[in-house]
């Protein structure tokens, strides 16, 4: 919502906002919809339901009825059910035109404020709403009363006070909220003023925010508005309202509308009032409106409802916020959601808008390019309109029923999940918008997001498969950086893996002399290099030098001033690219050797136990004709060797000349050293019969081993020695399985201290034991050896010390708790098999230019600096992710946006010495709304738990998670309160294109390293630490929030769509498949028809599905194949294959599996989603005040 | 009674005992004056053919500070079944098993013909023969494979039932495990690290005891062999294989520098292994090299090749920055191998120094074998080698080892120490004189190696005061007690108990004159001159000996490279006085004065005098210097050979001239340990110097005799002749004695 509004604020609603708002909203809506969509029944509750029923959060699942209870809810539910349900869209969509109308009539009321209005409004329904509610909520509780009052004053007012306490303010707005009235008007004037535009925006939606606000302006105004105003509370209405407050009347209107909206339909005596007021709502939810509206109406409601009875007890807000906040926050999302869809829709049609987003809603209600975004938008956002509208009245109801049923319902009714912004909704949204190819060369374009599946054409900027950037419009200013706290970072996948549609990176070779580079800042030739003089010569874009065009590299201009040949130019064109270097970017002046793989495997006792040693044996014999090369007809040219050890170091001569492998046992291990060279690094083809002689008789030689005793780091120091040795690059491939305690460098002892845990000294839980393993990886990298390792632990290893070397190395850690071969051989080895085969970069530096005016500042991934530019890698692979932050040293100009250049110099596994160079243009802004608009979110989550999970190595977690929290309060304070149009305090209002931060949030705050359970072990943490800090977007989303697959009903060729990821959206009657990147879980519901289990399992019988089973049977049936089609493919999209879990309902490894239902509350203590976003709410009031 | 000369080598015979003085004087002042102190050259394993080992343990004396064996020189009260001691003069019952005793029915140790016996002892396991070979890889392919074809054929000579291992160094050193299936182990380690043997234990996981002792008895009879060293009928093989597929060092070596070679880590290992698992067992690390350390302890030379290795210059200018580190290092094995009774044995074949001079005390004090050749692929190492292995009748190897042996004398005499392949026991006791010469202060030594020639010279020194003079008649008398392993596995005790009478010195000056071994007394001043030139400065040395004076061997012993090192490496010297230091009387005295044999149509061979006068053109010579053996052509005879006389059939007489020398030289080849170099030249041959050096330089370029005569050869030299040096030493005695 807030989002939306800023946008709206931006220009001014109209115009520029409305992108924001639409998109926000949209989003929303497809999300809720979904949701809705079992809520169906819900749609038609918010009307009757709303009011009585309203508390029952019921709506959300079955009972659209009971929804009714959340009727508040229900009514954005029923948006959102309507949405779901593709009449109710239907219905809304009419609505919504009309509402936009109305919107527009009351916008062209307000006329100036409107505008801002109709555009906070399509922002704030969303995101106020959910505030609202969840303040309301929580808050509320207390408040109440004074809610009520609050209410009364304004909605906006309303609604903040009664969730915090300030009912007073309340008061305050009241008076506003007389303005509301003429707010809503003003709001529709807005949109008026821009209303004809801003409902065409909202059908666009899109286009501005204003849009959203329209939509959700509009909506109301139709019948909504009218609705609303009885509704009022329609707590949609008023958290726009809110959010617009600037618009005052607006928001007054929404946010009283709201108020007493929800609160009612919550709260069962107020809602009385609300009720009333809502089914007029209702009925304009019903329709669009219904949608927006309940958003609105539902954070209002909630607002009202608990905000009333909370903020008197406010004091405890906080608590409320558990309680409260949910709802709120439920309700709230729905909003901002809606935001986000017209935003979206906005900009895709900002003028057509109403009519089209009407239709589009109600056509696909999710599904219509506009109607994703634009229902969702539109339909929240209406539905806060009209709910401003109609908080007017509401208002007072607010005040009144707020108190009493305020307090009740906090404790019961919490926001409306439904109503608050939606994951899925938003990623069903950019998925349907999403058809035509993404093309790179607009600056400043944000790119689809991570999960949907989309074509890129090069056009100048590299993909955002390679990078990905937090904010495509970078403030011009280090105070605007650091008023909105936004992280300015771009996530760099340098050897990202590109979809066989498109081609990867041309190679490129300037001759002898190398590439072609700025004198000055050396940066490469790219399509950012102006020539000039004819082409004689070329200034640099980054730093503006001028540089003399080598005559070889000479070309003339045509009449535009550009070269003639520069679409026969990669580096001229193009945005990603090779160079072929030459002998000066080499080691020593020399062109690099073929890089070498080495295995070093574990042959002590547990080893050889579990089955390992035999498994990795048996595997590696076929798996050595696969390693990498760059030529598929071509042998690789890849040597490898092997060395076994336990407290002892075992090198193997395989040389091709010799009858049988020879052992070289080493067991001085103090001063560890290679003992041969000639026939330890040998050719596979060559030396094959000796390879498969040795890996047959490895097993064998260690089968009755009773040495239980480990050394760890001598067998990368073997390793890195032999490397040297052979005055090459190279990877090493560790197979470990317990803690290293034989006497050696690198010993360890065993720390492992549960009672350090959240204490200060937590910390050092995560740092290494011994200072010796940083050395070494430093002497790693300086070698070009990547270490990879693969652990096989049955207790404690110490993964944070362990971890050093391969973390620092550019390498993987694999971590198979308790390994059994039977249960985890499959997982490891495609693991292991990917491991070998996929293509790597050796002995690698990455440095980052950029533009004079921003300098990359910090650096997080699996790499190792010794000077702050140089990332140095001694090896990269194509799943690695780096992560860089980005500061300004100077001003930055719109005009020419902001450059970086990523330039990563590596060794290619064929033994080529290459630069890879990735250009990213982003544009600047010198207005906080238009760096609002294009941020995305997934990258900034991306950022944040890189950034967080380093904190916790010098701070205590508790003080990381702080730190979170408390910057993204600050990113929407800043936003709130700069950007989103001026309101009650009591709506919370996101950015379109952050609404979705508070739910990742908290899923990172969640997160085993941040907020351990009591199960979860320390290297677990230590493991999932470093695990995350490579992670490409992509992962971290899924990794943070899985993707909740219903299997009821597969169809070929498209994927069911998501659920949420709660416990509420589960159904004992199904299906569902959980997936995180590094699990994979079914879920069965107790209840599952026969039939299903019948196709899935082969048996008809609940009980007799076998839990410990990885891999679903093989079943002839279109089901099964299709199922099994699916898991195949999510395997496929990771870089770790996922075990599959079968968890059934109430069994006991439920647990594990609610432990990624991220939504809701966690077992160790971390919030819900709802929960949180009150949390995150109260945060930013206090930010605000 | 026979004459001295007849009495000497009867006692030679009988005993291995050879001494300067036959008759001793009776005090201390008259020994003193003697000059040549009263000593003997001892050869304790002397082949006895004709000595059968008795199968039951000798008889001691009680006495604790005795515990002499009971001999033929003891006094038997047969009726009262006791004896008395002839050393400290204890009265000693007989134990049980003599009850049958009586002056009819004597056991042979009281036999005066068994003066030197031999007994078995019963008690105790056998001990398997140890055979441990230490192998530089870093050669020429060439030599390498030479090395592994002598290496592999010793295989076939070993007692089935002799534990073999292998280590094998370069840059790194490898213990390598033997009889493993299908892949061969080997324990690696780095050339530049030093280890003692309890890490060397744990690094080659031979610390199992106390695991397999804890899993109970089941396990308890432990063959007696481990991973590294097994027997060879087990892994005969194996072996062979393992030594076929040994490569040539694979670490790159670079131009202009020297390969790294571990072998002082490759030795110290060699050693730890062997005193972890074998300790005063019999055993032989065999050390072959081809060419010097260039790394780690012991390291002799840096593996820059424009550094040449240390000569006797660069130690005189205390310019060898290695050598008194690395001497050190060699000197602590020898000393922990020695201790544990293993013997080391250093085969060098290179063209340059290997570092025997640091190594030599490896080979010194554990009675080891020192080799020196050019090259692996040479028939000297191929067939020294071999010899090595050479078997006595009974079949056993003519070897020994750990040996010790003790010393007791009668109260006049004392004995101050002992020079030859052996180490001191630091055993204290009543005869044990406060004069040390050589290793002294101690009765008892450990030779770890030794074969039938070992020869040790040992010093006594007369204690019995002026005043206190010995009866007529009376006789000192020395008891030699060697316990050793028999190669059989066997450990055996063989004693020989001798006597000399007493003279005064006064009064039987001619009989004690008469009874001075020339011979030994030359052999025995040589070792205490080389003794004297390792430990001290060389030109003290020279001087001393000087003032000692045995005319003609002390002429050619100041010229022999056992004191002059002129014209010799140190590695050679240090060969040189190895093998001097251990060779018995009569070897000693070829190396001192080499033999010359000459023939002609003139008659029959016969030896000539070593003097340049000899070299005539009609003439072959054959030298025998010990380490080389030399047939020279003479001028004229050469020409003929080079026409092609010998091929005539009316020549055949000059073909048999042609072969004589030859089938004489193969003679002496096939005797003698360590292979001569054989050498056939003729006038005028570069090779020709080996003679040239050797002969008295009677006529030299500046010598009146020179010019214009026929008879003789010239030679180029400035050292004085023996004719110029007999002048000097008469013009000396004179001064001296005024």
């Amino acid at each position: 919502m807030n989002v939306n509004q800023p946008t709206p604020m931006a220009s001014p609603y109209g115009q520029p906002q409305p992108g924001y708002g639409q998109p926000g909203y949209a989003p929303l809506d497809g999300g809720y919809p979904a949701p809705y969509a079992p809520y169906n029944g819900p749609a038609s509750a918010y009307q009757p339901g709303a009011p009585p029923q309203g508390p029952a959060r019921g709506p959300p699942v079955s009972g659209a009825p009971p929804v009714s209870a959340p009727q508040p809810y229900n009514q954005y539910s029923h948006s959102r059910g309507d949405m779901q349900n593709g009449p109710p869209l239907m219905t809304q969509a009419p609505p919504r035109p009309a509402v936009p109308q109305s919107y527009n009539q009351g916008a062209v009321n307000l006329s100036g404020g409107h505008p801002s209005y109709s555009q906070h409004y399509g922002p704030p329904p969303s995101m106020q709403q959910v505030t609202n509610q969840m303040t309301g909520m929580q808050i509320t509780s207390g408040p109440p009363t004074p809610a009520g009052p609050g209410y009364g004053t304004t909605a906006y007012s309303a609604a903040p006070p009664p969730s915090y306490t300030q009912a007073p303010p309340p008061a305050s707005s009241a008076p506003t909220q007389p303005p509301p009235p003429s707010g809503p008007a003003a709001s529709q004037q807005y949109y008026g003023g821009p209303p004809p535009p801003s409902q065409q925006p909202f059908n666009s939606s899109l286009p501005p925010t204003s849009q959203q606000q329209f939509t959700s302006s509009a909506p109301p105004p139709p019948a909504s508005q009218q609705t609303f105003p009885p509704a009022s509370h329609q707590a949609p209405a008023p958290p726009v309202s809110q959010p617009q407050q600037p618009f005052p009347p607006a928001q007054p209107p929404f946010s009283s509308a709201p108020p007493p909206v929800s609160q009612p339909a919550f709260v069962s005596g107020p809602p009385p009032p609300a009720q009333g007021s809502f089914p007029p709502r209702a009925p304009p939810p019903s329709s669009q409106p219904g949608s927006f509206p309940p958003p609105t109406s539902i954070s209002s409601g909630q607002y009202p409802g608990p905000m009333p009875p909370h903020q008197q007890p406010p004091p405890s807000q906080p608590p409320p916020y558990l309680s409260g906040p949910p709802p709120s926050g439920v309700q709230m999302p729905p909003t901002s959601m809606a935001q986000s869809n017209h935003l979206p829709p906005g900009p895709q049609g900002p003028p057509g808008p109403p009519g089209p987003l009407q239709q589009p809603q109600s056509q696909p209600g999710m599904q219509g390019g506009y109607p994703p975004q634009q229902n969702g938008a539109f339909g929240q956002v209406r539905g806060p309109q009209p709910g401003y509208a109609g908080p007017y009245p509401g208002q007072p109801n607010y005040g009144a029923p707020a108190p009493a049923p305020a307090p009740a319902p906090p404790a019961q009714k919490r926001l409306d999940p439904d109503a608050i912004p939606s994951p899925i909704q938003v990623i069903e949204d950019d998925k349907a918008k999403s058809n035509e190819p993404f093309t790179t060369g607009v600056r400043g374009q944000a790119p689809p997001l991570v999960t949907t599946n989309f074509q890129v054409k090069d056009q100048g900027n590299a993909s955002p498969r390679f990078i990905r950037c937090t904010a495509y419009n970078m403030p011009c200013t280090a105070d605007m950086a650091k008023q909105s706290q936004v992280p300015l970072a771009a996530v760099i996948k340098p050897l990202a893996t590109l979809p066989p549609d498109e081609s990867p990176p041309y190679l490129v070779d300037h001759g002898e002399s190398g590439p072609i580079r700025c004198n000055r800042c050396k940066a490469y030739m790219c399509p950012y290099m102006q020539f000039i003089e004819g082409g004689r010569r070329f200034q640099c874009g980054f730093c503006s030098c001028v540089t003399e065009v080598p005559p070889h590299y000479f070309q003339h201009l045509d009449h535009t001033g550009k070269r003639v040949d520069c679409y026969d130019r990669p580096e001229l064109s193009l945005g990603s690219y090779e160079f072929l270097a030459t002998v000066d970017y080499c080691k020593n002046n020399k062109l690099p050797q073929p890089p070498a793989f080495i295995f070093l495997i574990d042959v002590s006792y547990n080893a050889v136990k579990s089955g390992m040693v035999n498994i990795v044996c048996q595997e590696l014999k076929t798996l050595l004709d696969y390693l990498p090369r760059e030529n598929p007809e071509m042998d690789s040219v890849v040597r490898v060797g092997f060395v076994t050890y336990n407290k002892v170091l075992h090198f193997y001569n395989v040389k091709s000349s010799l009858a049988q492998p020879q052992m070289l046992v080493v067991s001085d291990v103090s001063d560890m050293f290679v003992p041969l060279l000639d026939g330890f690094l040998v050719n596979v083809n060559e030396s094959r019969l000796v390879i498969e002689s040795l890996l047959d008789q490895i097993p064998e030689m260690f089968a009755d081993t009773r040495e239980t005793e480990t050394v760890f780091g001598p067998v990368i120091q073997a390793g890195l020695e032999a490397l040297k040795a052979a005055d090459c690059a190279g990877k090493l491939f560790v197979f470990h399985t317990s803690l290293p305690i034989a006497e050696a460098p690198g010993k360890l002892k065993n720390r492992e201290d549960k009672k350090l845990i959240g204490t200060d000294k937590e910390k050092s839980l995560f740092q290494p034991q011994v200072g010796f393993y940083n050395t070494l990886a430093k002497e790693c990298v300086a070698q070009g050896c990547c270490v990879d390792l693969f652990l096989f632990p049955n207790q404690y290893v110490d993964v944070a010390t362990l971890g050093v070397v391969p973390v620092s190395t550019g390498g993987s850690v694999y971590k198979y708790t308790y390994f059994q071969a039977q249960a985890d051989k499959e997982r490891f080895l495609n693991d292991l098999r990917r491991d070998v085969q996929k293509l790597v970069g050796f002995d690698a530096v990455m440095r980052v230019r950029t533009s004079t005016g921003i300098r990359a500042t910090d650096f997080f991934g699996s790499f190792f600096m010794s000077n702050t530019t140089d990332v140095e890698l001694a090896g990269l692979d194509c799943d690695k992710a780096i992560t860089v932050e980005f500061k300004h040293d100077d001003k930055l100009s719109e005009e020419t946006g902001a450059l970086m250049q990523c330039a990563v110099l590596y060794t290619s596994c064929s033994g080529q010495r290459r630069l890879r160079v990735h250009n990213m243009a982003v544009n600047c802004c010198s207005q906080l709304a238009d760096l609002y608009r294009n941020c995305e979110t997934d990258t900034i989550i991306n950022f944040f738990s890189k950034y967080a999970f380093r904190g916790v190595l010098s701070n205590p977690t508790k003080a990381v998670r702080d730190t979170l929290v408390n910057q993204c309060a600050q990113i929407l304070a800043c936003y709130r309160k700069n950007c989103a149009s001026p309101s009650s305090a009591g709506q919370l209002i996101l950015p379109e294109c952050m609404k979705l931060l508070p739910v990742y949030l908290n899923c990172v705050l969640k997160s085993d390293v941040l907020l351990p359970g009591a199960d979860v072990s320390l290297d677990d943490r230590a493991y999932l630490r470093q695990l995350i800090s490579c992670m490409d977007v992509s992962e971290s989303h899924v990794f943070f929030y899985p993707r909740l697959l219903p299997l009821t009903k597969l169809e070929s060729g498209s994927l069911p769509m998501a659920v949420r990821d709660s416990e509420e959206r589960l159904s004992k009657g199904g299906v569902y498949l959980l997936e995180t990147g590094l699990h994979l879980f079914l879920w069965v519901g107790a209840n599952v028809q026969q039939e299903l289990l019948l196709n899935i399992f082969g048996t008809p019988s609940f009980s007799q599905i076998e839990p410990s089973m990885t891999n679903l049977p093989v079943l002839d049936n279109p089901f099964s194949q299709r199922l099994r089609e699916i898991i195949d493919s999510f395997r496929a999209q990771r870089s770790r294959y996922m075990k599959l879990m079968v968890v059934k309902q109430e069994d006991r490894t439920e647990l594990i599996f609610r432990h990624f239902l991220v939504e809701d509350k966690s077992a160790s203590g971390g919030a819900s989603y709802v929960d949180f976003l009150c949390h995150m709410h109260k945060e930013i009031r206090q930010l605000l005040s | 009674m026979a004459t001295f000369p007849e009495y000497i080598a009867q006692n030679e015979e009988r005993d291995g005992v050879r001494f300067s003085w036959n008759v001793w004087p009776s005090s201390r002042l008259e020994a003193t004056r003697m000059v040549v102190p009263v000593a003997a050259l001892f050869t304790p394993l002397r082949e006895r053919p004709d000595l059968p080992p008795i199968q039951y343990e000798p008889v001691l004396c009680s006495r604790a500070t005795c515990r002499a064996v009971l001999n033929p020189l003891c006094q038997v009260d047969y009726r009262a079944k006791l004896w008395a001691c002839n050393f400290c003069y204890q009265r000693n019952q007989f134990p049980p098993s003599y009850a049958g005793i009586s002056e009819v029915n004597q056991p042979a140790e009281l036999l005066p013909q068994f003066s030197t016996i031999e007994y078995v002892v019963q008690r105790g396991p056998q001990m398997p023969l140890v055979f441990l070979y230490v192998v530089d890889t870093c050669m020429e392919d060439e030599d390498l494979q030479a090395l592994k074809e002598s290496l592999q054929m010793s295989l076939s000579l070993l007692p089935p039932t002799a534990l073999v291992g292998l280590i094998t160094f370069g840059r790194m050193v490898q213990v390598h495990e033997l009889g493993c299936e299908g892949i061969s182990k080997s324990y690696v380690f780095r050339g530049t690290k030093d280890l003692n043997a309890k890490q060397l234990q744990e690094m080659l996981g031979l610390t199992k005891p106390s695991a397999t002792q804890a899993r109970g008895p089941q396990t308890a009879p432990q063959p007696l062999s481990n991973r590294f060293l097994q027997p060879v009928q087990k892994i005969d093989m194996n072996l062979t294989d393992l030594l076929g597929e040994l490569q040539r060092d694979p670490w790159p070596v670079t131009q202009g520098k020297r390969p790294l070679r571990s072998l002082g880590v490759a030795m110290s290992i060699a050693v730890g292994l062997l005193e972890c698992t074998f300790p005063n067992t019999g055993a032989r690390i065999m050390t072959f090299i081809g060419g010097p350390a260039t790394q780690g302890p012991g390291m002799v030379v840096g593996d820059e090749l424009k550094i040449p290795i240390r000569s006797w210059h660069d130690l005189e200018k205390d310019n060898a920055k290695f050598m008194k580190k690395a001497t050190k290092h060699y000197e602590s094995l020898a000393n922990r191998a020695s201790t544990n009774g293993h013997i080391i044995d250093i085969y060098a074949c290179a063209l340059d120094q290997t570092g025997l001079l640091e190594m030599k005390c490896c080979a010194n004090y554990t009675g080891g074998y020192m080799v020196m050749a050019d090259s692996f692929n040479t028939s000297l190492f191929k067939q020294t080698f071999q010899r090595v292995f050479t078997k006595e009748v009974q079949g056993s190897f003519k070897m020994a080892f750990a040996a010790t042996l003790e010393v007791k004398t009668s109260r006049e005499i004392k004995v101050s120490g002992a020079i030859g392949p052996c180490v001191s026991l630091s055993a204290k006791g009543p005869c044990v004189s406060e004069n040390e010469i050589g290793t002294g202060g101690t009765c008892q030594w450990k030779i770890c190696g030794l074969d039938p020639t070992t020869t040790l010279a040992l010093y006594f020194e007369v204690v019995n005061q002026h005043n206190a003079p010995i009866p007529q008649g009376g006789r000192g008398a020395i008891q030699f007690v060697t316990q050793y392993q028999h190669s059989s596995g066997q450990r055996r005790i063989r004693v020989t108990t001798t006597a000399r009478n007493w003279a005064d010195a006064q009064t039987q000056i001619q009989s004690i004159a008469a009874s001075f071994d020339q011979e030994a007394a030359a052999i025995l001043m040589a070792r205490l001159a080389v003794y004297r030139a390792e430990t001290e400065e060389g030109p003290d040395v020279l001087r001393w000996l000087d003032r000692q004076l045995i005319r003609l061997f002390m002429f050619h012993l100041r010229r022999s490279p056992f004191l002059q090192v002129f014209n010799n490496s140190p590695d050679e010297s240090s060969y040189y006085r190895h093998q001097f230091n251990r060779q018995d009387l009569t070897q000693a005295l070829i190396m001192i004065q080499p033999v010359l044999y000459a023939y002609s149509f003139n008659g029959p061979p016969e030896p000539v005098l070593l003097d340049s006068s000899s070299i005539l053109p009609d003439r072959i010579l054959l030298m025998d210097t010990f380490f080389q053996i030399l047939i020279y052509h003479g001028e004229t005879v050469a020409q003929w050979r080079k026409a092609g006389y010998q091929e005539m059939p009316e020549y055949e007489n000059f073909r048999h001239l042609l072969q004589a020398p030859v089938d004489d030289a193969q003679e002496l080849l096939h005797t003698r340990f360590p292979m001569p170099r054989y050498i056939d030249t003729e006038h005028g041959g570069s090779q020709a110097r080996f003679l040239l050096s050797k002969v008295n330089p009677s006529q030299t370029h500046n010598n009146m005799y020179a010019w214009g005569q026929e008879s003789g050869a010239p030679i180029l030299t400035d050292d004085v002749s023996l004719q110029v040096f007999m002048d000097h030493l008469k013009k000396l005695a004179v001064s001296s004695a005024a």
